[in-house]
């Protein structure tokens, strides 16, 4: 077994923070049914089902019961662009939040 | 209890934040020069701005007993004209003798694109020019590892010492990098993105409290001026010792900061 770096128990760690992340499932859980209940989008605009976002969300969410350490870590690589050279020109100024052109 | 945020932007905040601030302890903030949420119609809107981060913060921070410091560039997001940039770069000399001035920042980037790393690498080079200290911000999501991996490559390139330059907003696929190069790491504590203080106490756990500091980067978006007091309760929930915390929120940032010898704590 791995030193523990957590000064507290896993009982403590259950008991001070399970509310929270209880909250925090249910609301991904409603943020993926008020998806599934949703308009289709308009005919000039690409389907939210298959924006890249949504899809890389399905992709980190069995990251979280791979059984493998390092979770947070790992999910912020899945969502990060990996190619190594500047682009060419900056056309917007905000972040997406997934990689536009990773492959999830 | 003493400490120091050493990222926000107090521009954006009113003067009860600073009352707040005082009250919860802070002694001594630090100002990067940012990106107002709206570009600049002209250098000279800079000229202004580096006026206000010289001459009216301080007071402002004065009046509630806080040290106020700041940092002074232009920033990624309005570095794509390199035109501009290079005409709001030529008015920085002028202020880096004012006496709240520690260094330039917070220079980064932001889409990673060509004409921002030319931007960063002209400002790399103010710096190692002046013998001024260095705040990084790094991208935001998909942009940040990439980013950070460009930062530190031109920061080395441009032969800067590491342990003169704070890489901010670390997060858990950044830090490890940050740190094994020798660099300094600051970690955002924002409600939305970047880090929660849950994260950020278990970055300290795993990763050590060596050359890493908390900040709010308190704006005009979705942030909170009190955001580094309250990780410090997180810290102390978990069991660990106000010795922790100092060195987190006071020692670390006091050594950082304190290569510069205009930063002085009050008192
Ligand atoms: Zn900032």
């Amino acid at each position: 077994m791995p030193t523990p770096s957590c000064l507290l128990s896993t009982r403590d760690v259950v008991d001070l923070y399970f509310m929270e992340h209880r909250a925090k499932l249910l609301d991904i859980a409603a943020f993926l049914d008020r998806l599934d209940r949703a308009a289709p989008a308009p005919s000039h605009a690409a389907d939210g089902h298959d924006d890249v976002r949504v899809r890389a969300l399905r992709r980190a969410i069995p990251l979280l019961l791979d059984g493998a350490p390092d979770r947070v870590r790992r999910i912020l690589e899945l969502l990060s662009d990996h190619s190594r050279d500047p682009i060419a020109a900056a056309h917007t100024q905000s972040a997406l939040g997934a990689d536009p052109r990773g492959d999830y | 209890m003493a400490y120091i945020d050493p990222h926000i932007h107090m521009v954006s905040r009113t003067t009860d934040d600073y009352r707040h601030m005082a009250a919860a302890g802070c002694v001594a903030i630090t100002e990067p020069a940012f990106w107002a949420g709206f570009d600049r119609g002209s250098p000279e809107g800079f000229r202004d701005y580096f006026r206000q981060l010289t001459e009216v913060e301080p007071k402002r921070a004065a009046a509630h007993g806080i040290a106020h410091f700041c940092w002074l560039c232009i920033n990624p997001k309005e570095a794509e004209d390199v035109g501009f940039a290079r005409e709001v770069m030529a008015l920085i000399p002028d202020f880096l003798d004012r006496p709240n001035v520690l260094g330039i920042g917070e220079i980064g980037l932001n889409k990673n694109s060509r004409n921002e790393l030319e931007v960063l690498q002209a400002q790399i080079d103010i710096a190692r020019r002046h013998d001024r200290l260095i705040l990084v911000h790094t991208p935001h999501l998909e942009d940040k590892l990439k980013g950070t991996r460009l930062t530190m490559d031109a920061l080395r390139d441009a032969g800067i010492d590491p342990g003169r330059v704070l890489i901010d907003h670390v997060e858990e696929h950044t830090v490890g990098e940050v740190l094994d190069r020798g660099f300094w790491a600051g970690m955002t504590l924002y409600p939305d993105s970047k880090c929660t203080p849950q994260r950020a106490v278990d970055i300290i756990e795993c990763w050590g409290s060596e050359r890493i500091w908390i900040n709010s980067a308190g704006d005009w978006g979705h942030s909170d001026p009190l955001s580094v007091p309250k990780c410090h309760v997180e810290m102390r929930r978990r069991g660990h010792l106000q010795a922790l915390v100092d060195r987190i929120s006071l020692h670390n940032p006091a050594a950082f900061l304190g290569q510069s010898a205009r930063f002085r704590l009050p008192g």
